[in-house]
């Protein structure tokens, strides 16, 4: 029962980007890419959402913004920053006005670096999100299971649920890294790497 | 039956009485004594009319003393009108007082002898209006107590002259109860000129410019229509030889040539009581009296008294061109009224609009004259009369406490003046909601005009229903909407939470208990005035109904049961993440907060009153004109 | 044909409208949502992804604006399911489409619980199709009644012919109002379904996972209780008729998928005026019709 969580919703959030980034996501969403046929679907409402897409760096005024958006969202719930803007800031790093990438505001799980980064890229970090999803899906269902059978208390169980919802540091880590190799072979050549063109060819098989 | 004369002559005394005592203290106890004493009269009258068996009863058929009486009567109330509209200058209405009643004198003094029948007649019909105007007109007299003080505490630029005000409504009281009980046309002639003089001194009773204005509007379009009853009342006494109207009813349920006028010209004054357009304006302008008389006279009883005669002319409405018109004119009504209701942020004035609006089908529900439109008719009757007369009290205290009636300003009420709002929802929902009374109403006047091949009247239905709704559902959710206001002090006094209270509870038990209702005495009523034996509402239909009426209590229940064992995470409401975090404010891009504001849709430029009104009332006065003048001269020739 | 007036086929209608219908009324949504994929010449999402969107729902962290909205989402369910019952067990079709107005009335309420800007203007324009598509679906019931002589659903269907041959007018003007109740653009003015966005979710704004799974389940309900009165417009006394019912069904609901996706989301003024023009013209022409010769 706890398998069958295909269905990822995303809401996507620009923070002070060039928009870039944004026209690639909304292309991911697009027929030549399709990102729907993993049930994946573009709602503008957080309290819908499971995966935040945010784009663009994070300056003083949207920091609350983010803040909220990120509380809005109901548990177990993913962060995803596309573009390099939204993981460190980007080319505007040094600006008085940009804090830095998301992670400063809110716990981020996927880095898809890019500048703008590729459909292909971002699918590929929505399909590891929705892994990462579907993990947090499963610690949900049974810290729920836990505490309805009374074995844990209500703090205990905030806490656990709150520490679920971050990505442990080494993870993101690995997470980025796998992506970056492919990032730098696939953006700076213009073609597909080998390794993420099976990734999409098995995807296309319906695979997950 | 002692208790009939003592019915309609108590309340006059008591009206005295008002006017000559001038201590509040005093004058509030008389008043609640008198209210039990009139709801016990009509209590005894319908024990002792159940134990005779519920069958009609026609008494006092030897009667000119009071005769006499009446005609004195309808004499003073001439000259009382004719003095106002000499002060106010307005002369040409005191012609509209003056020709009817001297037709009517000449013609009891000199015309042809009539055959003596019976002046009172208590039957199913009689009885139900009569227990309808001593509670509700009891209750809203309780609550008149209460709200009247904090009026004329808050209204400091109004003269205090409450005395006047009760007297008033002790007087229509007892106007309202001979008119119901009469069988004489005469004397129906006499209580009606009352009602129309009662209602006209109540609007004006702040005396403000606009009041006085509006206050003889509604005088001059209720005379207009007393002239037509005078005028069909005098054609009877002369052709038809009576003056009786149970004889008039039975002899045009046959078609008799010489009742064809009579019943024309009678609903044509029915029209303008219950202000069905071209009439409609009187009761808009009815709206700045205070709200006592705005819920008993001008949604509760008075305009229902124009109702009361369809119904008992119905019978003998269906199929001819006075029932054509009159159904044409009461669905056209239904419609636009509900049209103009959606445009209004008043509340008093949506409920006004809503009142015409109910009127118009119940209008039309009579003019198709057949047993299952007068049920309808009945039961719209009854739920209007206490839904409506709970609203319209609700909205005045609420005005008390918050100074507004703007139903913007209604926003978020459940949460500031808790009890009120909770009322004023059971009201709106008592309206219009499924299954009750309405919407069983609508079923059968739907039904029934399909049957009757009555294409317009369905047309006005179907169209009338879907904007009734819009109207009453954007008002129900204002009351909801959580937006955590600031508490208000709410200072509605006991006596108008009594009167609250219990038109509530009577609303509640009404939805419940209305099939009851209507196997046991609505359906025997509509055999007594059609003669005929036919079930309204088939059997399965009832069990349906019953079914669904449950359900529609039970769910919610259900639903809160399950949902408040929930536990559940609140979080902010989405403002695209400025949300300030109480749902009230938002950051702008200047970093300051912002008030959220939310208004419903009104729609004023395009369907509001100064649209459509005028509009409405031509085409409205073109059809009554042209079949009145169709009727007319197809009966003379 | 099927003895209609048992008590126990009435109750087998109603425990199979009950269990059955959300997994039907899913797998349209899911078909719904393939076909308009495969018009957009892309691949979309697999049928069943209605059922995984309502299970991931359910399972998330249970949130709410506002603690009343769930009570009158499960009470608009509950009412909903009620309505789909109440038509299969063959009771009057009027009463069937009043208690659904009652049940669209608490989600209104739902939405205007929360005291959100979106929610509020999504719930205003509910209201607003609600208005619009009102009078068509009592037009079609008064239809029924001047061809079957009754309201109710079990005589309707057992007609010796079809009854949208004499109701081809209201059988136009029902299906276009189909269009603003299964939310279809260009009249989804109100809660802006994938993949549209407008009012960010309109009406559904503020309901959070699970209120929002129970607003999904709601629809599904919705959506067989309006194919069993298209197949109202077919069924007869003939067993032929089932299968053609059932074609019918289908092909209406190809044509609304048709015109979702190839109309824009028009204004609510026009929807309004082109809804009660459709109604007036297709239902009046046709109840004129039928009132003069029967």
């Amino acid at each position: 029962m706890a398998k069958i969580h295909k269905s990822p919703w995303l809401l996507h959030y620009d923070g002070s980007s060039c928009n870039g980034c944004d026209i690639e996501v909304l292309a991911t969403l697009t027929p030549v890419y399709d990102a729907e046929r993993f049930g994946v679907e573009n709602t503008g409402d957080p309290m819908q959402a499971d995966i935040l897409l945010i784009t663009g760096g994070i300056n003083s005024q949207n920091q609350p913004v983010v803040k909220q958006l990120y509380d809005q969202m109901p548990r177990p719930k993913v962060v995803v920053a596309v573009g390099v803007c939204a993981c460190t800031g980007g080319i505007f790093k040094e600006c008085y006005n940009i804090l830095g990438g998301a992670d400063t505001t809110i716990p981020v799980d996927i880095y898809v670096p890019g500048c703008a980064a590729r459909p292909e890229a971002i699918i590929d970090g929505i399909v590891k999100a929705v892994a990462l999803f579907e993990e947090r899906s499963e610690e949900h269902d049974a810290l729920r299971h836990e505490k309805k059978h009374g074995q844990l208390t209500p703090e205990e169980y905030i806490r656990k649920a709150e520490e679920n919802s971050r990505a442990s540091e080494e993870a993101a880590e690995t997470k980025a890294i796998d992506v970056d190799k492919n990032q730098i072979h696939g953006n700076i050549t213009g073609e597909l790497t080998g390794h993420t063109m099976n990734k999409l060819r098995h995807i296309g098989k319906g695979k997950r | 039956m002692a208790v009939i004369p003592f019915l309609i002559c108590f309340p006059l005394a008591v009206a005295v009485l008002m006017y000559c005592i001038r201590a509040n203290k005093i004058r509030n106890f008389i008043a609640y004594c008198s209210v039990i004493a009139i709801m016990t009269g009509v209590a005894v009258l319908t024990v002792q009319w159940c134990i005779g068996g519920m069958q009609p009863i026609n008494l006092y058929v030897e009667t000119e003393m009071v005769d006499h009486i009446i005609l004195a009567g309808e004499l003073a109330l001439m000259v009382i009108v004719t003095i106002l509209c000499f002060i106010h200058r307005k002369y040409w209405i005191s012609l509209l007082s003056i020709a009817p009643t001297l037709l009517i004198a000449y013609a009891e003094l000199f015309g042809p002898k009539v055959e003596a029948l019976s002046h009172i007649r208590v039957d199913r019909l009689s009885v139900l209006m009569c227990i309808i105007i001593a509670v509700i007109g009891g209750l809203i007299i309780v609550y008149a107590v209460g709200y009247m003080h904090g009026y004329a505490h808050h209204h400091t630029e109004f003269a205090d002259r409450r005395y006047y005000f009760f007297m008033l409504l002790f007087l229509f009281l007892g106007a309202m109860f001979g008119f119901v009980l009469s069988d004489s046309l005469l004397w129906i002639v006499l209580f009606w000129e009352t009602t129309s003089v009662c209602s006209f001194l109540l609007i004006g009773y702040t005396q403000e410019p606009i009041a006085v204005q509006n206050s003889f509007r509604a005088l001059w379009m209720n005379l207009l229509g007393g002239v037509g009853l005078t005028v069909g009342v005098v054609y009877f006494m002369y052709e038809g030889h009576s003056v009786s109207l149970f004889h008039l009813v039975n002899q045009g349920i046959f078609g008799t040539r010489f009742t064809i006028i009579p019943i024309a010209m009678i609903s044509f004054a029915a029209l303008t009581k219950a202000a069905q357009m071209p009439f409609s304006s009187w009761l808009m302008g009815a709206m700045v009296a205070p709200t006592p008389s705005s819920a008993l006279l001008h949604s509760a009883t008075m305009v229902k008294a124009g109702i009361y005669i369809l119904i008992r002319l119905s019978p003998a409405l269906s199929g001819t061109h006075t029932g054509n018109m009159v159904s044409f004119v009461g669905g056209f009504t239904f419609l636009v009224a509900s049209i103009m209701a959606i445009a209004q942020t008043d509340a008093k004035k949506v409920l006004a609009f809503s009142t015409i609006s109910n009127l118009g089908l119940m209008t039309a529900c009579c003019g198709v004259g057949t047993p299952e439109t007068t049920w309808a008719c009945v039961f719209l009757m009854l739920f209007h009369a206490i839904s409506k007369s709970l609203l319209f009290q609700d909205v005045g205290a609420t005005e008390n406490s918050m100074h507004t009636r703007d139903i913007e300003e209604f926003h978020g009420l459940l949460y500031r003046l808790p009890k009120l709002a909770v009322f004023q929802f059971i009201g709106i929902a008592g309206m219009f909601l499924a299954p009750f009374g309405m919407l069983i109403s609508k079923w059968s006047a739907l039904k029934a005009s399909v049957d009757e091949r009555n294409i317009v009247l369905v047309l006005f239905i179907i169209f009338g229903s879907a904007t009734t709704s819009f109207y009453w559902t954007k008002w129900m959710g204002k009351l909801i909407a959580h937006s955590r206001p600031i508490p208000i002090k709410d200072i509605t006094k006991k006596n108008e939470n009594i009167s609250l209270t219990v038109h509530a509870v009577l609303m509640l038990l009404l939805c419940v208990l209305f099939p009851a209702l209507s196997r046991g005495y609505v359906d025997p009523m509509i055999v007594e005035l059609y003669g005929r034996r036919e079930d309204v509402l088939p059997m399965a239909l009832l069990y349906t109904l019953v079914i669904v009426i449950c359900m529609v209590f039970a769910v919610p229940a259900v639903a809160h049961f399950v949902n408040s064992k929930q536990e559940m995470n609140v979080k902010p409401s989405y403002m695209n993440g400025i949300n300030v975090g109480d749902n009230r404010f938002f950051v702008d891009s200047l970093g300051e907060e912002k008030r959220l504001y939310m208004t419903n849709y009104y729609f004023a430029h395009k369907i509001g009153q100064r649209k459509l009104m005028i509009p409405s009332q031509l085409i409205s006065m073109a059809v009554i004109v042209v079949t009145l003048c169709i009727i007319v001269g197809g009966a003379l020739v | 044909m099927i003895q209609t007036d048992s008590i126990l086929t009435k109750v087998i209608f109603v425990a199979a409208y009950i269990l059955l219908a959300p997994l039907i009324g899913g797998l349209l949504a899911g078909i719904d949502r393939k076909i308009s994929a495969r018009m957009q010449r892309r691949i979309g999402p697999p049928i069943l992804q209605p059922f995984y969107d309502v299970h991931k729902l359910w399972h998330k962290q249970v949130i709410a604006v506002e603690k009343a909205q769930s009570w009158f989402l499960m009470t608009y369910l509950i009412l909903m399911i009620f309505t789909g019952a109440m038509m299969f067990s063959g009771t009057d079709i009027l009463m069937c489409f009043f208690v659904l107005s009652t049940a669209a009335a608490f989600l209104f309420f739902a939405a205007m619980v929360t005291n959100s800007p979106y929610g509020y203007i999504g719930a205003q324009r509910e209201l607003l199709q609600i208005m619009a598509y009102e009078p068509s679906i009592l037009m079609t019931c008064v239809g029924f009644y001047l061809v079957a002589h009754s309201f109710e659903v079990s005589k309707i269907v057992a007609g010796p012919v079809s009854r949208i041959l004499y109701l081809p007018g209201f059988f136009a003007a029902f299906v276009f109002s189909l269009t603003i109740k299964l939310r279809k653009s260009p009249f989804d003015t109100s809660a802006s379904r994938h993949p549209h966005q407008e009012l960010v979710k309109g009406l559904t704004t503020e309901m959070g996972a699970r209120n929002l799974a129970i607003f999904e389940i709601a629809e599904w309900y919705e959506t067989v209780f309006l194919c069993g009165v298209v197949a109202m417009f077919i069924l007869n006394t003939s067993w032929v008729s089932i299968p053609v019912a059932i074609l019918v069904i289908l092909a209406v609901f190809f044509l609304e998928i048709l015109i979702d996706n190839t109309n824009a989301r028009v204004k609510w003024q026009s929807m309004l005026l082109i809804s009660w023009v459709v109604t007036l013209v297709g239902g009046g022409v046709n109840l004129l019709i039928l009132m003069l010769v029967r």
